[in-house]
C-alpha cells in the first residue's frame, strides 16, 4: 500500500485486503509476539486476581493538542485498570473505520496508540477491524479492552473509604475538555491548553508502593491505607466526588483553592460558562487514602511524570453523609452537585 | 489585603451603616449568579434583603414565545439556531431538547454570527435564530442580520423576542408588590444603554439605583453606595466598563434594525414598548412573518411560581416545588433551567447545611 491511499469497504471484507491491512498497519504498529500469531484469541497467563475493563472512544477531532484518539484509547483503558490497582497485562483494540479514511492517518494514530502502550508497559495482543460505509461512522472509533493484574490483596472502592480519609488529586483539572473544545474551533478562540491524556499506571503504582512503605497496617499486604481510586473523566472531579459520597454514605469536604486549575482553563471557563470541576480529564486520578499515609502518597505521586502537581484537596467526613461540600475562599461551604445535561459531546 | 478580607470589611461597613428593613433588587442574571456563588447573602446585615428581579433573559421569555420557538424548530425546512440556555427550558408541552431528539434540526451556537455562517454553509436550509436577551445581546443580533443581508443570505431570519430593561422596572414599581428600596442595576446592559434610561427611577419613584459589576466586591460596594445615598440617585459603581452615555455605536446598530415593540414577560405579562421588533425594512428577515404557525394556547406548569420569583415577590426557596419536584436535572420552571435563573443559582450554590 502506498501513501495517499484510503480505506475501502473491501478492507473490511475479511479477504486478502483485510489480511494486508492487519499485517501492514496494526501488526507493524503494535508489534509483539502474541499479536503476530494472528490467532482469533490471545492466550494470557495472569498472576492472581485480574481486573477487566472496556472503553469506546469517539473523540472529535481525532487529533488534538496533547493527544489523539490512539493515545486516548490506550490511556483510557490503562487508567480504568489502574483504578482497580491493576498493572495492565494486555489490551485488545477494535477499530471501526469509515470508508475513505486516509491510510496515512490510520498509521499515524496506530503509531501513537503503540507509543502510549509502550509507555504504559502493556502489549496490544489482539484486535478487530470493521469498515463501514462513508457516513455510517465519523472517521474512526476505537474500542479498547484491557486485562490487568491487581497488585493489592484488599478490595478498593467506596466501601473501603473511612471517616477522616484524605482525598488527593493528581494534578490540574479541565485541560482535556478545554483542549478538545478549542481544537474543534466552534468558538473561534485559541487557547494554549493541551490535553492531559496520559497512562497513569506508574502514578498508581507509586501510590501503592508509598502506602506499603508507610506501613501502619498489620496485614501481610500492607496496602489497606489505599482506599479508592477513580479517574475523573466525563463529569469531572465533581462527579467522582458526588458518586463517592453517594456510594459510601459518607460526606466529602474539599477546598476550592486547593484544586489546581490552569489560568488558561480558568479563562476559557469564564468565557463559556463552564465549571472546571465538571470538565473531563484523561490523565488525572483521584485517590482516597488513610490520613496517616496521605503525605507519603502525595510525595510519591509528585515524583512521577504525570503527578507533579498532586495535592491533598480535602477529606472524608461523617458529617453531611452522601453530600460533597466545597469550601470557598470566603469561608462559606456549598454543595457540589453532579452536572446536568449536555455539556460537551464526543469528548473522549 | 486579600479578596476575602476586602469582602469582610465591606460587609462590616454595610452592617454599621445600613438602616433595617432594606430590600434591594438585582435585575441581571450574572448578578444573581455572583451573589449565590459567593454566598453574599450570608454577609448582609440582618434585615437587609436581596431579591432577584426579571434579569435572566431565558426566564423572562413567555411560554407563548417558547412554544413558537419549538413550533419553528419542528418545521422540516428550518434549522433553529439558539443559545444553549434555551434548549432545556420547558415550553407548554415539550422542550427544544425533546424536539431535537424527535428529529428537529436544533443547533446550539455561541453567537448569532455562527448562525449566519450556518446559513452560508447550508443554503438549502432556512436558518432561524432564536433571538432572546436584553440590550446586551440585541446589538450583536442586529449586526448578524446586517451581515446576512450584506452576504445576500436570504435563508437567515431572526425570531425577535428581545426585551429592554427599563420598562419592567417601572412595571414592578407600579405593581408595588415588593417594597424596593433600590436597584442593583445591570452591568452588561448598562455598558450599552448608559444610565439616562434609569433616571426616572429616582426622579419619578424616589428609588435609587447603582450600576454594579460582577465581582463579589462590586456587588457589596454597590450595596454600600445604595445604603449611603441621602437622596435617591442613579450612580455607577462599575466605572471600569460603564459610561453614562453608554455605547453609542451599539445603540445606533440596535436602532437601525429594531424598533420598540410589545413584549410578553413571564410574570409581568405584555408590557407595551418593552421589546425590540424588527423594523419594517427588515420584515423579510422576521421569522415570525416568514413562518406563520398556529399555536395552541400556552400552558403554565402547575404549582410553578417562576412568575412571582421574577417579580421578587416569592423567594425561590419558598416555592413548594423548589429542590423537590423542581431541580436542575428535572426542572419544572424556566428559573431552574437557565444557569442565570434565580432558582438554579440558589439551588446550585446552596449551603451544605440548607
Amino acid at each position: 500500500m502506498t501513501e495517499g491511499e484510503r480505506i475501502l469497504l473491501s478492507h473490511g471484507s475479511g479477504g486478502r485486503l483485510y489480511r494486508d491491512l492487519v499485517k501492514d498497519v496494526f501488526v507493524t504498529a503494535f508489534a509483539n509476539p502474541v499479536l503476530e500469531r494472528l490467532d482469533d484469541a490471545a492466550a494470557l497467563t495472569p498472576q492472581g486476581r485480574i481486573a477487566f475493563t472496556t472503553d469506546s472512544h469517539v473523540v472529535q477531532p481525532l487529533t488534538f493538542p496533547g493527544g489523539d484518539i490512539g493515545r486516548l484509547s490506550v490511556a483510557g483503558t490503562v487508567n480504568d485498570l489502574a483504578t482497580a490497582a491493576a498493572r495492565p497485562l494486555a489490551l485488545a483494540a477494535a477499530f471501526i473505520i469509515a470508508e475513505g479514511f486516509p491510510l496515512a492517518d490510520l498509521r499515524e494514530l496506530c503509531a501513537s496508540a503503540a507509543a502510549t502502550a509502550r509507555e504504559a508497559g502493556v502489549p496490544i495482543v489482539t484486535g478487530d477491524t470493521k469498515v463501514v460505509e462513508r457516513g455510517a461512522a465519523d472517521g474512526l472509533f476505537i474500542t479498547t479492552t484491557g486485562v490487568g493484574e491487581i497488585v493489592v490483596a484488599h478490595e478498593l472502592g467506596s466501601a473501603a473509604v473511612r471517616d477522616g480519609d484524605a482525598v488527593i488529586l493528581s494534578g490540574s483539572i479541565g485541560d482535556h475538555a478545554v483542549a478538545i473544545v478549542a481544537a474543534r474551533g466552534e468558538f473561534k478562540f485559541s487557547a494554549d491548553v493541551r490535553s492531559d491524556c496520559a497512562p497513569l499506571w506508574c502514578l498508581v503504582e507509586a501510590a501503592v508502593d508509598a502506602v506499603r512503605a508507610a506501613g501502619g497496617s498489620a496485614s501481610p499486604d500492607g496496602a489497606e491505607a489505599l482506599r479508592f481510586l477513580r479517574d475523573p473523566t466525563r463529569g469531572g472531579l465533581t462527579t467522582v466526588l458526588a458518586e463517592l459520597a453517594e456510594e459510601s454514605g459518607l460526606g466529602i469536604e474539599v477546598e476550592e483553592e486547593a484544586i489546581p486549575v490552569s489560568p488558561a482553563v480558568r479563562s476559557v471557563c469564564d468565557l463559556l460558562g463552564y465549571d472546571p470541576l465538571t470538565l473531563a480529564n484523561e490523565g488525572k486520578m483521584v485517590l482516597v487514602v488513610a490520613p496517616e499515609a496521605a503525605d507519603a502518597v502525595v510525595a510519591a505521586i509528585q515524583k512521577t511524570q504525570y503527578g507533579r502537581e498532586a495535592r491533598r484537596i480535602g477529606f472524608v467526613t461523617a458529617a453531611h453523609p452522601g453530600r460533597v461540600a466545597l469550601r470557598t475562599p470566603f469561608g462559606t461551604r456549598r454543595v457540589l452537585d453532579m452536572p446536568v445535561g449536555e455539556l460537551l459531546p464526543r469528548i473522549c | 489585603m486579600t479578596q476575602a478580607d476586602e469582602l469582610r470589611r465591606l460587609a462590616a461597613d454595610l452592617r454599621a451603616e445600613a438602616r433595617p428593613d432594606l430590600t434591594f433588587m438585582e435585575v441581571c442574571g450574572t448578578h444573581t449568579m455572583s451573589i449565590a456563588r459567593y454566598g453574599l447573602r450570608e454577609l448582609l446585615p440582618e434585615g437587609m434583603r436581596l431579591v432577584s428581579g426579571p434579569g435572566c433573559p431565558v426566564c423572562v421569555t413567555a411560554m407563548a414565545d417558547l412554544d413558537r420557538v419549538v413550533a419553528l424548530a419542528r418545521l422540516p425546512e428550518v434549522t433553529l439556531a439558539t443559545f444553549g440556555d434555551l434548549i432545556r427550558v420547558p415550553a407548554s408541552r415539550t422542550t427544544l431538547a425533546a424536539a431535537r431528539a424527535a428529529g428537529a434540526d436544533v443547533r446550539v451556537v455561541y453567537s448569532a454570527r455562527d448562525a449566519v455562517q450556518i446559513a452560508a454553509d447550508e443554503p438549502d436550509r432556512q436558518v432561524v435564530f432564536a433571538g432572546i436577551g436584553f440590550e446586551t445581546t440585541a446589538p450583536t443580533i442586529a449586526a448578524s442580520l446586517l451581515e446576512a443581508r450584506a452576504r445576500g443570505l436570504a435563508n437567515f431570519s431572526v425570531l425577535s423576542m428581545h426585551k429592554t430593561m427599563p420598562l419592567p422596572l417601572k412595571a414592578l414599581l407600579e405593581l408595588g408588590e415588593t417594597p424596593i428600596s433600590g436597584f442593583l442595576l445591570p452591568g452588561h446592559v448598562s455598558v450599552i444603554t448608559g444610565t439616562a434610561c434609569y433616571e426616572f427611577l429616582a426622579r419619578d419613584y424616589g428609588v435609587a439605583g447603582v450600576v454594579a459589576g460582577f465581582e463579589p466586591h462590586d456587588v457589596l460596594r454597590a450595596l454600600l453606595r445604595l445604603v449611603r445615598q441621602t437622596r435617591p440617585a442613579i450612580e455607577i459603581e462599575y466605572g471600569r466598563a460603564v459610561r453614562p452615555e453608554g455605547n453609542v455605536v451599539a445603540q445606533r446598530l440596535m436602532e437601525q434594525v429594531f424598533a420598540p415593540g410589545d413584549a410578553d414577560w413571564r410574570g409581568l405579562g405584555v408590557i407595551p414598548g418593552s421589546g425590540l421588533a424588527l423594523r419594517p425594512e427588515y420584515a423579510d428577515a422576521d421569522a415570525a412573518e416568514r413562518f406563520p404557525v398556529d399555536l395552541e394556547p400556552p400552558l403554565e406548569p402547575a404549582g410553578c411560581r417562576c412568575g412571582e420569583v421574577l417579580r421578587g415577590v416569592t423567594d425561590p426557596a419558598d416555592c413548594a416545588l423548589f429542590g423537590a419536584r423542581c431541580t436542575p436535572e428535572d426542572p419544572v420552571g424556566a428559573c431552574m433551567v437557565s444557569s442565570e435563573g434565580a432558582c438554579a443559582a440558589r439551588y446550585r450554590y446552596r449551603g451544605i447545611d440548607d
